[in-house]
């Protein structure tokens, strides 16, 4: 479930950790329905034979289907209000019957024109231990 | 084949805009497996105190990708779709984005770059979103990396 108020700046401190959120097994339907939702319709995503001819042994996952994931953690800390940026490095491929485990931790505190802030450093591993995002977010604490 | 820098740095896309359409944010919190009713039932989401369903936030990117034909680019610039990957996503929020609003996408090519001895090369897209008042929503910046053949 998504956070429904602000972290607070009194209690926030630098080494907090953020619920993990693990997503499901990533399935053949999972990526169907994500090329249909997000328009995106490469079908190295979608169609083996595709996959194959390109030279790779299957299918794998859209990388922003991996940074929704990554996202799902992030709004289990802050609601998405309080998300002033959010971004990402794809560091691996994600294949089929994977699942991601979504990780983050407050790296620092600041203030930018008058508003407290905490930079997140998040973390996307898959089910075969494989770092797949590398992230950092930025929220805004009450 | 490089990608030919002198026409494509600096490469600003045709604008497109979209409406944030209801049923597409029901059908991406199905995809994604989002369980917070906030982001597909619009009854849950005025409970928490939202006008509309909200955009969740990797979600700008598909509508910036939305343009007809999102991988004219790419064949404009000669690049094999089968070679790509996506290497880095970056947004900045600046206002929430809910279903019902109009958003239009400015995109540029901003930096091309390679790797490697050219075996691995980049471009970067930066994107300005702006909404139907011509508020600055979000901005959006992706790395596309392309894995030529050696």
């Amino acid at each position: 479930m998504t956070a429904k108020s602000q972290p607070k700046a009194a209690t926030v401190k630098v080494g907090d950790a953020i619920a993990p959120f693990t997503s499901a097994p990533i399935t053949r339907t999972t990526l169907a329905l994500y090329a249909g939702a997000s328009g995106d319709h490469n079908p190295m995503h979608i169609d083996i034979d595709f996959a194959k001819a390109a030279g790779e042994s299957d299918v794998f996952a859209h990388g922003m289907l991996n940074m929704a994931y990554l996202s799902r953690a992030l709004l289990g800390y802050a609601p998405q209000s309080a998300i002033r940026s959010f971004g990402v490095r794809f560091q691996s491929i994600v294949r089929v019957g994977e699942h991601l485990t979504c990780t983050g931790k407050v790296i620092e505190l600041f203030e930018v024109h008058g508003e407290r802030r905490a930079k997140l450093d998040l973390t996307a591993t898959t089910s075969s231990g494989t770092m797949a995002l590398k992230g950092e977010a930025v929220v805004a604490l009450g | 084949m490089p990608i030919d820098r002198k026409k494509f740095l600096g490469y600003e896309l045709p604008a497109h805009s979209m409406t944030v359409d209801a049923w597409r944010l029901r059908f991406f919190a199905k995809a994604i497996g989002e369980t917070d009713p906030v982001y597909s039932d619009l009854a849950a989401a005025k409970a928490a105190g939202h006008p509309n369903i909200p955009l969740p936030p990797t979600m700008i990117f598909c509508l910036e990708q939305g343009r007809p034909n999102a991988y004219k680019l790419m064949d404009d610039m000669g690049v094999d779709i089968s070679r790509i990957l996506h290497g880095e996503q970056h947004f900045e929020y600046h206002k929430p984005v809910y279903a019902g609003d109009t958003l239009t996408f400015v995109t540029k090519i901003t930096d091309i770059y390679d790797k490697k001895g050219g075996a691995l090369e980049f471009f970067v897209r930066s994107t300005r979103v702006t909404n139907q008042t011509g508020a600055l929503v979000a901005e959006n910046r992706g790395v596309v990396v392309i894995r030529n053949l050696g």
